[in-house]
């Protein structure tokens, strides 16, 4: 990007952006890592979209997944360890004109941050959420998830996680108000760009969790799902993504699944022979809390003004 | 009924006129002396009296009726000057049972000569239990001399209705507005303010108990008090530091308040969930302290300044975000309703514990500005310079308030808002990529900062060490530089402010330094001694961080130096703590710190308001230990009630 002439570079609302223009420092993930796929599906949505960088917010925890607001070019907010998403509130209250993405991973959402992605779920602000689920703590080296599966090791659990992991989607399925849930994987770039793009154009809180690669500290461990395609449940539905053409080959296993069913999103989010890949569950009219922050924004000072002294006079004496 | 309707107080009566009468309505907690009391601090605020009024909060939240437990009620102070604090003994107490009133004797409320107006039925309860013990505390309460005047409250209520537990409050009100000639007008107008969204029968009903206990008192009290009154032409507002700190929030344009449910600080977050939409903002109740820090974190970032408003318990669950608007250099307002701690501590009483928690109480250095209003119209402006501050220095700027500002109310010049106070509107202006988000000025430490949506700025906030282009950077220069920029902020601020004012002589015997909510009280103590020829002053820091300029030099000025401070230090000659063991109070360990003098101190934890007499009496104690005179006029430090 640097390498444009810098007339191009400022008047980026003028022409075609190109992916070039979504790019931010060079990722220092692992090779092979996950987290690099997401990456350039995040930049080529905004590149298709044509979403000026400077209109768009990537917001992230703490983690290795969590570090994505470096690698890409548009407005970044590193925050804190579990609070990726009150931040993202914050800034969508008065905010809608921002395009707002939050990356988290396994134990940001699910352990530290836990009350947060339960409540942000009820809130149902508009924003692109996205769980990198690694099953494993990477960045810290090692250390157990609560989605890592019971017996695996780790550095904190040598002899194996002595519980079974949590759903991360049956979780956000029962909450009040749940707008979203999708499922994709790192490994399935245009599956995982169309439920992007869909969570984009989602009228409230997407939240995607995407199942993760960490060669680095799970090497081999999403394999045998990867590998053997009877294992991966493609959900199709022309309300969350369509059939395509050559899905046949690649995804044996598929369910015409319509996503405005709640009960059934349940069923298929907790089935353990398969793992779910689509649209689970979506619902564009659950209530919006961002609609409610924004009441008032552009009020003028002239009437703030009026209003206060209507609002001393009560107190005088 | 109308105001004439009232008949004038008996003729024989002199009215005795006093500077400033201390008045408390004491009940079981539903009964309605509250409401009494607010009425009378607003009629005597109106009547262009200084006046402060505090709340009594009963210690339990459903005491049982006649207990010590459940004094609840209202102290009135009202004085021809500016009235400051809630003072000492009271004049006149109107409790309607005798139980109540031993709570309020066991914090020293009262004083000899305090005329008790209590109710009279229990004489003839029906349980020989309460009779006994009716009967002992009239007994009781003449011997310590408190002057008991019986009246026959429900009795007289239930010629005007059949409920006489209902509206006995007013008819008590009626009593006092004679007893103390106020403009029997002005007090059915508040009252009908107050209580017209319950409807014109309440009302009507209302007045009428009103006049009954007006005519009661004339005809058979023996004694009358005219408080002096100064002319005032200015317009002015009564309001609780809470009230006054919504207020000011509103008047600093501020839109976003963040907030979960915490006593005392609720009750801002309360009129900004009523009012706050008026002015385009709105209350966002979170799911806990940090998610509240987090969404006012957000709000900056945004280029929304907010504010967050909490006390202790919650402080401490917003610490790391704290420390995230500190490295990251995000505006926001952190409005911390002290209560008395640590952990959940005494929820609705006075303290000021946080004063070293709100400096430091972040792991790693983060530099910040800490401010403590000291009076109910400061709560009002401090939000709006609070504001201010925050985006000049870009930061958190914590303003700390307690108990004792949150629930006084005390009349101010009305405020005049102007454009300048509010915030302004998000810069949707180009910004120049070439100038970097962090662009450290090396002598102030400012800097300016793309706002998210401005073409030209993307760069990415960081909690990481960062450079000034927002890069991570572990190079041990950039994090000197980085930190030392951020420190230098505080450094610059500095700069600007002026040394405190001196209350008292410029130089003297002991200088008292205070901050927050004992201002009024430390000041009262102050002059009572100069008056007797004492060589006293005071100094109130507003800036705890930084601290206010040119401290050394006045302490210099001075034989001893001296904080008083609601919160705990250990005495100076407690036989069970080494000398090098003992902990100060927070003030003076910061002062020492900061101007290397051997700066003492006093503080208690009452969890109350420390009165003015008692303040007195501990300076005194330290004159008269080191030989200096602070010789006393006749009678004990409360005689200032007696008539003028
Ligand atoms: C308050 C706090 N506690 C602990 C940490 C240390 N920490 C940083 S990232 C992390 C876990 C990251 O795991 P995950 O969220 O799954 O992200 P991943 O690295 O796997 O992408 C921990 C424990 C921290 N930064 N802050
Ligand atoms: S440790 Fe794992 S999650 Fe982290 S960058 Fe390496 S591969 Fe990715
Ligand atoms: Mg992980």
């Amino acid at each position: 990007m640097t390498k444009l002439p810098k007339a191009w570079y400022m008047d980026g609302r003028l022409r075609h952006l190109a992916l070039a223009d979504y790019e931010g420092t060079t990722p220092r993930w692992c090779p092979g890592c996950g987290d690099h796929a997401a990456l350039a599906t995040v930049q080529r949505l905004l590149r298709d979209e044509q979403i000026p960088p400077d209109q768009a917010v990537v917001v992230s925890g703490i983690g290795c997944s969590s570090r994505f607001p470096h690698y890409i070019h548009t407005y970044g907010f590193h925050g804190l360890h579990g609070r990726p998403l009150p931040i993202a509130e914050g800034v969508r209250a008065r905010r809608p004109d921002l395009h707002l993405f939050v990356v988290t991973g396994d134990g940001d959402c699910c352990a530290i941050g836990t009350a947060h992605w339960i409540h942000s779920i009820r809130y149902n602000m508009k924003m692109t959420v996205m769980l990198f689920d690694n099953n494993i703590y990477g960045l810290t080296k090692m250390q157990t998830s609560p989605t890592t599966p019971k017996g695996g090791r780790s550095n904190t659990h040598p002899e194996g996680a002595p519980l079974s992991p949590l759903n991360p989607l049956s979780i956000t399925l029962s909450i009040a108000n749940v707008s979203f849930v999708a499922q994709t994987a790192d490994w399935v770039p245009a599956h995982f760009a169309s439920i992007v793009k869909r969570a984009h154009a989602h009228p409230g809180l997407a939240f995607i969790r995407v199942l993760q690669r960490c060669p680095h500290y799970m090497d081999h461990h999403w394999e045998p799902i990867q590998s053997d395609p009877r294992r991966q449940l493609l959900l199709f539905h022309p309300e969350g993504v369509p059939a395509q053409a050559n899905d046949q080959r690649a995804f044996p296993e598929r369910l015409e699944h319509d996503p405005s069913d709640l009960a059934r999103a349940r069923e298929v989010a907790s089935r353990t022979d398969v793992w779910p890949l689509g649209v689970l569950y979506r619902n564009p009219c659950a209530e919006r809390y961002d609609l409610d922050t924004a009441v008032g924004l552009g009020m003028s000072g002239a009437d703030k003004l009026a209003a206060l002294e209507r609002e001393l006079t009560q107190f005088e004496v | 009924m109308s105001s004439a309707s009232m008949p004038e107080g008996s003729s024989s009566v002199a009215v005795q006129r006093v500077r400033e009468h201390i008045v408390e309505f004491v009940c079981d907690s539903g009964e309605g002396a509250q409401t009494a009391g607010q009425l009378l601090g607003t009629v005597a605020a109106k009547s262009g009296h200084g006046v402060w009024t505090v709340e009594i909060i009963p210690a339990e939240i459903e005491p049982p009726v006649r207990s010590r437990a459940g004094a609840s009620g209202n102290r009135v102070r009202m004085g021809r000057d500016a009235v400051t604090n809630m003072g000492d003994g009271a004049d006149v107490v109107v409790a309607f049972n005798e139980q109540v009133l031993y709570s309020r004797i066991d914090v020293g409320a009262f004083k000899r000569g305090t005329v008790i107006l209590l109710e009279r039925k229990w004489a003839e309860d029906q349980s020989q239990v309460v009779r006994a013990a009716y009967a002992d505390a009239i007994v009781e309460f003449g011997k310590v001399g408190y002057d008991v005047v019986e009246v026959p409250m429900e009795a007289e209520c239930m010629r005007v209705v059949e409920d006489p537990r209902r509206g006995k409050n007013i008819w008590a009100l009626g009593m006092v507005t004679w007893l103390y000639d106020l403009d029997v007008a002005t007090v059915e107008t508040e009252l009908g303010k107050k209580l017209r969204s319950k409807g014109e029968d309440v009302v009507a009903r209302s007045l009428e108990l009103l006049s009954a206990g007006y005519s009661w008192a004339a005809g058979h009290l023996r004694f009358r008090y005219r408080v002096d009154c100064a002319p005032r032409d200015e317009a002015r507002v009564v309001m609780n530091g809470n009230e006054a700190l919504a207020l000011g929030t509103m008047a600093a344009g501020i839109e976003v308040c963040s907030m979960y449910p915490i006593t005392p600080a609720t009750s801002v977050s309360h009129y900004l969930a009523r009012s706050l939409k008026n002015v385009g903002g709105f209350v966002h109740q979170a799911e806990d302290e940090i998610s509240a820090m987090g969404f006012a974190v957000g709000a900056a970032y945004a280029g929304k300044t907010p504010v967050t408003v909490t006390s202790g318990p919650g402080l401490a669950l917003k610490s790391e975000f704290i420390g995230l608007a500190v490295m990251a250099e995000l505006p926001l307002v952190i409005i911390d309703v002290q209560r008395g701690g640590p952990s959940t501590g005494l929820p609705t009483r006075v303290e000021q514990g946080d004063l070293l928690t709100a400096l430091f109480g972040q792991p790693g250095d983060t530099p910040k500005i800490v401010i403590a209003p000291s009076t109910i119209e400061e709560c009002f402006h401090d939000v709006v310079l609070a504001r201010k501050l925050a985006e000049t220095f870009r930061g958190p700027v914590i303003l700390l308030s307690d108990a004792n500002l949150a629930t006084g109310q005390q009349p101010f010049r009305r405020p005049v808002p102007n454009e300048a106070w509010l915030s302004p509107p998000v810069d949707r202006c180009d910004w120049d990529p070439q100038v970097p988000p962090f662009a450290w000025d090396p002598e102030t430490g400012l800097s300016s900062r793309p706002i998210p949506g401005q073409t030209g700025g993307a760069h990415v906030v960081t909690g990481l060490a960062h450079d000034e282009r927002s890069r991570v950077a572990y190079e041990s220069p950039v994090n000197q530089r980085a930190i030392a920029a951020r420190s230098r902020k505080l450094a610059t601020l500095f700069k600007s402010l002026r040394a405190p004012a001196i209350h008292g002589a410029d130089h003297g015997e002991l200088l008292v330094v205070g901050w927050g909510s004992t201002r009024g009280a430390i000041e009262e103590a102050v002059d009572r001694i100069r008056a007797d020829g004492g060589a006293v002053s005071s100094v109130h820091l507003r800036f705890l961080s930084p601290l206010e300029p040119g401290l050394a030099d006045i302490f210099r000025r001075f034989e001893r130096v001296m904080t008083v401070e609601v919160n705990y230090s250990d005495d100076a000659d407690d036989p069970t703590v080494p000398k090098e063991a003992r902990r100060y109070a927070q003030l003076a360990w910061l002062l020492r710190a900061r101007t290397l003098c051997d700066v003492e101190c006093w503080s208690r934890v009452p969890g109350m308001p420390l009165p003015p007499g008692t303040i007195e009496t501990e300076l005194r104690a330290r004159l008269d230990a080191v030989g200096v005179s602070s010789a006393r006029s006749e009678g004990p430090p409360q005689g200032r009630g007696a008539s003028a």
